[in-house]
């Protein structure tokens, strides 16, 4: 049987300790309960463990990829990004902190403005991202946040955050923390206007961005066992001088303690934002809403936050709506 | 170190944050003291508790009723205790929105005095909604109809500060600070070495002169020479003479241009950029 043979052996064997096989980038090992999970497999579950449940942490463009109707939104206020006001420099200088931000995130800013429809209602959606600088609020963020509300009132909208942060972003300073009483005061306006306003909290949701519009959604809902609170559990550990009890400040312990209405699984979440929109989004109250939404889209950009609009929204402060 | 000299030297950002800290500087009850007649202090918030860290109450200011409230740290062990070093709970801030609600009903201006390290950083403020009662306060205050005037005595801490902090003018004694985060953790984080601090203090730009320059605040509050420690009496004077001032300058316009006003000014916070 000789034509079985081999003739020239062009093949080589792969030396016995350079055998591996190559896995890089098709697994990802969960890190609750440690099984590998294929990428593709995750993907369709939307970053979601199909074993014990755990949320990966989302990327802003696939949050909204996954909430829009049909996958569809047009992404808004892209040029407004971070500058370096203070001149700020820790073990690095603020400026190449945001370069390198940039290039790490692949994104603009540690969240992403759209607009689009989720169950056939117009939605600015707010999706914030950890993966640059911690999703830290900077003047930038705030900025952002305050344009789709002012958005959201002048073509009555409803608005949805992502909420993903470690607070206020520290290279910025006061300016930072001033975007918290800028947006709580847009919100304000929003809130006059009685149009809907759904506060997502993704892990983790802490500090200056919980103080501030994620605690304030007509709706709160939280991803399963996210981390939320105020202050750090580092901090508050050394401050109380005692370990902090097992599940504290986790979605859950928020739910117990009547800080958010639910704790919702992500692939269960665009079913019930468009439930609660359904709710929410009242002809009666907003005529003009449905309208709107009808009338949606031929994918012109919504630039136009005139000044007068938005001053009129707040002298309507005057008379109250009955 | 004499205290004196310090304050005479062109001071490091966190030189100023020990004399916003100091020990004999006037706290809120102070200047309550000594700016306003026929104090009477309100307690509780309706809701779970009274909390000693903030005090509120109804008062005269040359005459006129107004609201006044404050963070309260406490001297010696003892009252920095009750005080909870000026650090308020959940409930403080929550008696502090029924304080304005109540200016609000019988149209009386508000003024705020801003003195915390932050807001209480503990497992009961956690589980009472610390975030949530900050929240709130910012956006119900942004749409007070009443005059709301801020003063920065001491150390601003944070949202624990600004929680209590959102008015139409915001000024701020000479020595006092405001800032994000405090040195130590700003620099314990970023450093990852807490004796960072003095690098940190001067990055964040926490003095009233720096923070004046970035239109955060609107008026700086001269001190008297050597610092408000040294005389309460003189300190509460200075800041009588800006805060009449300043009531005057917003009492001038109606409730709706205030209302323009304040949004505008607030929403003009921060610098960023949009040439991509």
């Amino acid at each position: 049987m000789s034509w079985f043979r081999k003739k020239d052996q062009k093949v080589e064997a792969v030396p016995a300790n350079e055998r591996h096989v190559k896995t890089e980038g098709v697994f990802q090992k969960c890190p609750r309960c440690e099984t590998a999970l294929s990428r593709r497999h995750l993907e369709e579950s939307l970053q979601v463990c199909p074993h014990c449940n755990h949320h990966f942490r989302l990327d802003a463009r696939l949050r909204l990829a996954i909430t829009f109707d049909g996958g569809e939104y047009e992404e808004l206020d892209s040029e407004v990004t971070s500058i370096d006001a203070l001149g700020f420099v820790d073990t690095k200088p603020y400026p190449e902190r945001l370069v390198q931000a940039k290039q790490n995130s692949g994104l603009p800013e540690a969240i992403i403005n759209a607009r689009g429809l989720i169950g056939d209602h117009l939605v600015f959606v707010g999706a914030m991202d950890f993966s640059f600088l911690g999703g830290s609020m900077g003047s930038a963020v705030g900025e952002k946040v305050t344009r789709i509300i002012e958005r959201a009132i002048n073509e009555r909208a409803a608005v949805i955050t992502f909420s993903a942060s470690g607070g206020a972003r520290m290279q910025e300073g006061m300016l930072s923390l001033m975007q918290m009483a800028k947006v709580s005061a847009a919100l304000s306006l929003l809130e006059e206007a009685r149009l809907p306003f759904i506060s997502v909290l993704t892990d983790p949701t802490t500090g200056g961005v919980t103080a501030s519009f994620a605690m304030l959604g007509d709706v709160i809902i939280a991803e399963p066992k996210a981390q939320i609170g105020f202050a750090g559990p580092r901090v508050i550990e050394q401050t109380i001088r005692q370990k902090l009890p097992e599940g504290f400040q986790s979605a859950e312990f928020l739910l117990e303690h009547g800080m958010v209405d639910m704790v919702v699984d992500r692939r269960e979440m665009r079913p019930m934002l468009i439930k609660l929109l359904n709710f929410m989004v009242n002809p009666e109250v907003h005529p003009q809403v449905a309208q709107v939404a009808l009338a949606n889209n031929n994918g012109k950009g919504s630039s136009t936050i005139s000044q007068p609009e938005t001053s009129g929204a707040l002298s309507k402060l005057d008379g109250q709506p009955k | 170190m004499n205290e004196t000299t310090i304050v005479n030297d062109p001071l490091t950002a966190l030189e100023r944050v020990k004399l916003a800290r100091h020990k004999d500087r006037p706290y809120t009850l102070d200047f309550i003291e000594r700016l306003f007649e026929d104090f009477v202090e309100l307690h509780g918030d309706r809701r779970f508790a009274e909390d000693a860290a903030i005090v509120c109450g109804l008062a005269r200011f040359h005459g006129s009723p107004v609201v006044v409230l404050g963070h309260q740290k406490g001297r010696g062990t003892k009252q920095s205790v009750r005080r909870n070093f000026g650090m308020p709970k959940p409930e403080g801030y929550r008696k502090a929105l029924r304080m304005l609600k109540l200016a609000e009903k019988f149209n009386r201006p508000v003024f705020s005095f801003i003195d915390t390290s932050g807001a209480y950083p503990g497992i009961d403020a956690e589980e009472r909604g610390q975030a949530e009662a900050i929240a709130h306060n910012l956006r119900e205050s942004s749409k007070l109809r009443v005059p709301v005037i801020v003063t920065v005595i001491g150390e601003g801490g944070s949202g624990g500060a600004l929680a209590i902090g959102l008015g139409d003018r915001v000024l701020m004694l000479e020595n006092a600070v405001y800032s994000v985060i405090t040195p130590e953790g700003c620099a314990a984080i970023l450093w990852k070495d807490a004796g960072e601090a003095e690098r940190a203090a001067t990055n964040l730009r926490l003095t009233a002169s720096e923070l004046y320059r970035l239109g955060i605040i609107d008026r700086v509050v001269a001190e008297p020479p050597g610092g408000a420690h040294t005389t309460h009496d003189e300190t509460a004077r200075l800041l009588d003479d800006a805060l009449q001032e300043t009531l005057a300058e917003v009492t001038q316009f109606d409730p709706p241009s205030r209302l323009t006003q304040r949004y505008k000014r607030l929403r003009a916070l921060g610098r960023w950029t949009t040439s991509v």
